[in-house]
């Protein structure tokens, strides 16, 4: 059994120095020793991570073609870009846990790493690219400040990036939004047919409440994990409920209310049967998310090919000349 | 000391099994400005030193944080060994004489 501070029974006097370097807020490099479970659970935490941002570049560029101006092509194109260069930082970090690039490319595309459920839904309108920007980033940025103080270092150090690039995306999402709802009724309709859409979803990317939470205590006191899924979702909550008021737009829960006592909203509950189904690869798009992946990998397989090539033709070539 | 892969690597040796089609590792280093050094800011993969910069162009400098870009391949990253961390660095413990507190100086003597 794990106590609050995540020594257990029968450690070794190795676990027991790292768990006191981590109470002590010492920060784990990668060199340093680790228990096996560590770095395993940081290996698939940070894969999966690194495969949402990969992944959640697909339902934008849905848009890229149909974005409503030039203005808003370039900032989605470099939106998206941003979420290439995230994945990029995460893989990088996993790379320091001796995880192999291509080994968690293909974890991902034969279905055995999962991503964040979020990316199986469809973006159907325009408004869909601003309830991402609001909700969905929104929701990773309350997850990623708490992992900026992640125990393993290049894992907090590649949030910190990412939470600063972050904000750009959850205030161009917020502004597509404004427009849509300040526009004409029929405008505004389509904001708030995103809203009701993408509501559900988003509360969902805190993942399960804590009473149902399988790897949260031990990642607590490894602090890999800082904060509750709940608490989490409770401040995501708070922080959007006046944001949507003031876009005139309503949050679609019948039992959304304030508690006056507490100082926080209460929602309603979360359809946890649709969460599991999605994280399963369902979800209306799950399969296509995935073919889309792996067509992009094997469409591409012959340009990195080529690079080698190339890069190993100039090695003998130079070899040959210094030689001579 | 010991070969290093993207920030050092825990363990020596091949990863996995199979074919190493991969491109090499890379470590990526950026001065933010003129006056400052060169700081790590991560890893990336690249055919050659040339793709090396452009990519960490892309990856790691996309709002003006760089104003150099220094690429090394993994490999070639020679680092000392958390294991050796007490001996290496123990001729320091004991020398606190090498610090300016070390010594006293009444509070009339000024500018020291």
């Amino acid at each position: 059994m794990t106590n609050v501070t995540g020594l257990q029974a029968g450690e070794s006097a190795e676990e027991q120095a790292f768990q006191a370097k981590i109470d002590r807020e010492e920060r784990i490099e990668p060199k340093d020793w680790m228990p096996e479970g560590y770095r395993k659970t940081l290996v698939r935490q940070i894969s999966q991570h690194a495969h949402s941002e990969i992944v959640g570049m697909l339902p934008e560029g849905n848009w890229v073609t149909r974005a409503p101006s030039l203005k808003r092509k370039a900032v989605l194109l470099a939106k998206i870009q941003d979420e290439a260069g995230h994945g990029l930082y995460l893989y990088s970090a996993a790379e320091t846990l001796d995880a192999s690039r291509d080994e968690m490319t293909e974890a991902l595309h034969d279905g055995r790493a999962k991503y964040s459920s979020i990316f199986n839904y469809p973006t159907l309108s325009w408004a869909d690219i601003g309830a991402i920007g609001w909700l969905v980033d929104g929701a990773a940025i309350v997850n990623q400040v708490a992992l900026c103080r992640c125990s393993y270092g290049p894992y907090a150090r590649a949030m910190e990036r990412i939470c600063k690039e972050e904000s750009f995306h959850q205030r161009q999402g917020y502004e597509i939004m404004m427009v849509l709802a300040q526009g004409t009724p029929e405008q505004k309709e389509m904001a708030q047919d995103a809203l009701n859409r993408w509501w559900g979803p988003a509360l969902m990317m805190f993942g399960p409440h804590d009473s149902n939470s399988v790897h949260s205590s031990r990642n607590m006191a490894w602090k890999i994990k800082r904060r509750s899924n709940d608490d989490l979702r409770q401040q995501f909550i708070d922080m959007t409920v006046p944001q949507a008021e003031y876009l005139d737009l309503s949050i679609p829960d019948p039992d959304l209310t304030w508690n006056e006592e507490t100082g926080h909203y209460e929602v309603g509950p979360i359809d946890w049967d649709e969460f599991e189904r999605v994280v399963k690869g369902g979800g209306p798009v799950g399969r296509e998310r995935i073919r889309d992946r792996r067509r992009a990998w094997e469409e591409g397989a012959w340009v990195r090919e080529a690079a080698l090539a190339h890069a190993e033709k100039r090695r003998q070539r130079k070899m040959q000349a210094a030689a001579e | 000391m010991s070969q290093s892969r993207s920030e050092g690597p825990r363990s020596e040796g091949p990863r996995s099994e199979g074919p190493r089609t991969e491109w090499p590792l890379w470590e990526v280093f950026v001065r933010s400005r003129q006056g400052l050094s060169h700081k790590h800011v991560g890893s990336l993969h690249a055919p050659d030193a040339e793709m090396a910069i452009q990519n960490a162009r892309d990856v790691y400098t996309r709002r003006q944080e760089g104003q150099s870009i220094w690429v090394v391949p993994s490999a070639e990253i020679v680092a000392s060994s958390p294991d050796d961390k007490g001996e290496l660095f123990d001729p320091a413990n004991d020398k606190v004489y090498r610090h300016p507190t070390f010594y006293s100086v009444p509070d009339a003597v000024e500018n020291m």
